[in-house]
């Protein structure tokens, strides 16, 4: 339990998606103009991660990785399909998007007018694929600390996309040089703020 | 000719997927504190774009536009697992360097963007020339900055010891800031500062 905590913390403030590995860039630059929207969108990849992450992870716990596929027969103990798993993840990510937006269509519409515009988008935010990545790479043990990293990288894009939609939101009325005026402050700004989250690296959880 | 010419010139400049367009830097920042890495990324990506703009382009009569993101997804995830193999069976130290970012060549905007907005209308040979110049396009910039920060913050290039030793003796530091992420998004910003006027004048 202590563990996933801890993962839960990490990966909001130390291993911040935006901040430490610039997943999600894109759409972070391009939706931050206003806070609103930027927090629907925000909810919407935590939404996505919460479950794609754990999928992923038993995916690649029970078929993809090495020895993966021994419940089916001993024969397989020395299978790996390791190769399979950009493809796979890409797959399965793109299909419980398109199953959330019908699910959330059907169920709640008023919450399928505020997501419902970024539901697409999602499928193909670097953030997304990347989380499922690092959770590869990083071997962890059990579906609730998967779980735990999803949720906690969600939030952690959320704070970032919200902080910056801010900051754009005030800079409007600054003077800035003519031609940084736009994409240009922005991308300084990112850079400051992660100098920022910096900060966070040496405490350990 | 100058046409086809102008597909792969483009996007270098004017048309610079990273500084004017905004797309794909998901995957790009994290990969340029050296240069190595950095021009094998590029080159992964120029490889990748070309050759999914081509096999979409021939295939973009038969998808039905429903599930085109799909088969799109599809195409691409195959190719960057052939790219995948490719670095780590000849490249290994360079491969795990770059880590989860080959595969994230995946979901990099340049890729879908270029697949959507060129070669779902334009012709197979056009497409691959369109899908070269991007990929360099992208490339150039993260070379760029690959190379500023290779230099100030570990004083080498390709891995060589660039700063003469004397330099050192006298009191110069390498500046530990370049090695770290946000000096990637501010050299960037800085770029599309400079590269602003010659915009304006076009």
């Amino acid at each position: 339990m202590m563990d996933a905590l801890g993962l839960f913390f990490r990966s909001i403030f130390i291993d911040n998606m935006v901040f430490a590995y610039f997943l999600g860039m894109c759409s972070f630059l391009a939706v931050s103009k206003n806070v609103k929207t930027s927090f629907g969108l925000g909810v919407a990849v935590t939404f996505v991660l919460i479950v794609t992450v754990p999928v992923n992870y038993l995916l690649d716990r029970y078929v993809l990785s090495e020895g993966a596929l021994s419940w089916i027969s001993p024969a397989f103990a020395n299978v790996s399909l390791d190769f399979l798993s950009f493809i796979l993840f890409i797959a399965i990510i793109a299909a419980i998007v398109q199953i959330l937006e019908m699910v959330i269509e059907k169920y709640s519409p008023a919450l399928y007018n505020s997501l419902g515009i970024f539901l697409p988008l999602i499928a193909v935010n670097c953030a997304i694929l990347g989380a499922s990545l690092f959770m590869q790479e990083r071997h962890l043990d059990s579906v609730g600390q998967s779980l735990a990293y999803g949720f906690g990288s969600g939030i952690g894009w959320l704070i970032a996309i919200v902080g910056i939609a801010a900051i754009r939101e005030k800079i409007r009325y600054s003077k800035i040089p003519k031609r940084l005026q736009g994409t240009g402050i922005a991308f300084i700004i990112t850079g400051l703020m992660g100098i920022a989250f910096m900060a966070f690296l040496g405490i350990s959880i | 000719m100058s046409k086809n010419l102008n597909l792969i010139t483009a996007p270098l400049r004017k048309a610079n997927p990273i500084t004017v367009l905004i797309l794909g830097i998901c995957s790009a920042l994290a990969v340029t504190a050296k240069l190595k890495p950095a021009i094998v990324m590029a080159l992964s990506v120029t490889v990748v774009t070309a050759l999914s703009n081509l096999i979409i382009s021939l295939l973009r009569k038969g998808i039905p536009s429903k599930i085109r993101i799909i088969v799109q997804l599809i195409v691409v995830a195959t190719l960057v697992i052939l790219v995948d193999q490719f670095l780590k069976a000849f490249m290994y130290d360079v491969s795990k360097q770059l880590s989860v970012f080959v595969g994230l060549i995946i979901t990099n905007c340049i890729v879908m963007g270029r697949l959507e907005a060129f070669a779902m209308s334009h012709k197979p040979w056009e497409s691959f020339l369109d899908g070269i110049g991007n990929g360099l396009g992208y490339g150039s910039i993260l070379v760029i900055v690959a190379f500023f920060r290779e230099l100030f913050g570990s004083g080498s290039l390709f891995g060589y010891q660039v700063i003469p030793q004397g330099l050192y003796d006298f009191g110069y530091m390498n500046n530990g800031l370049m090695i770290l992420p946000p000096m990637a998004l501010i050299i960037i910003g800085i770029i599309i500062w400079l590269q602003k006027p010659e915009e304006e004048k076009k």
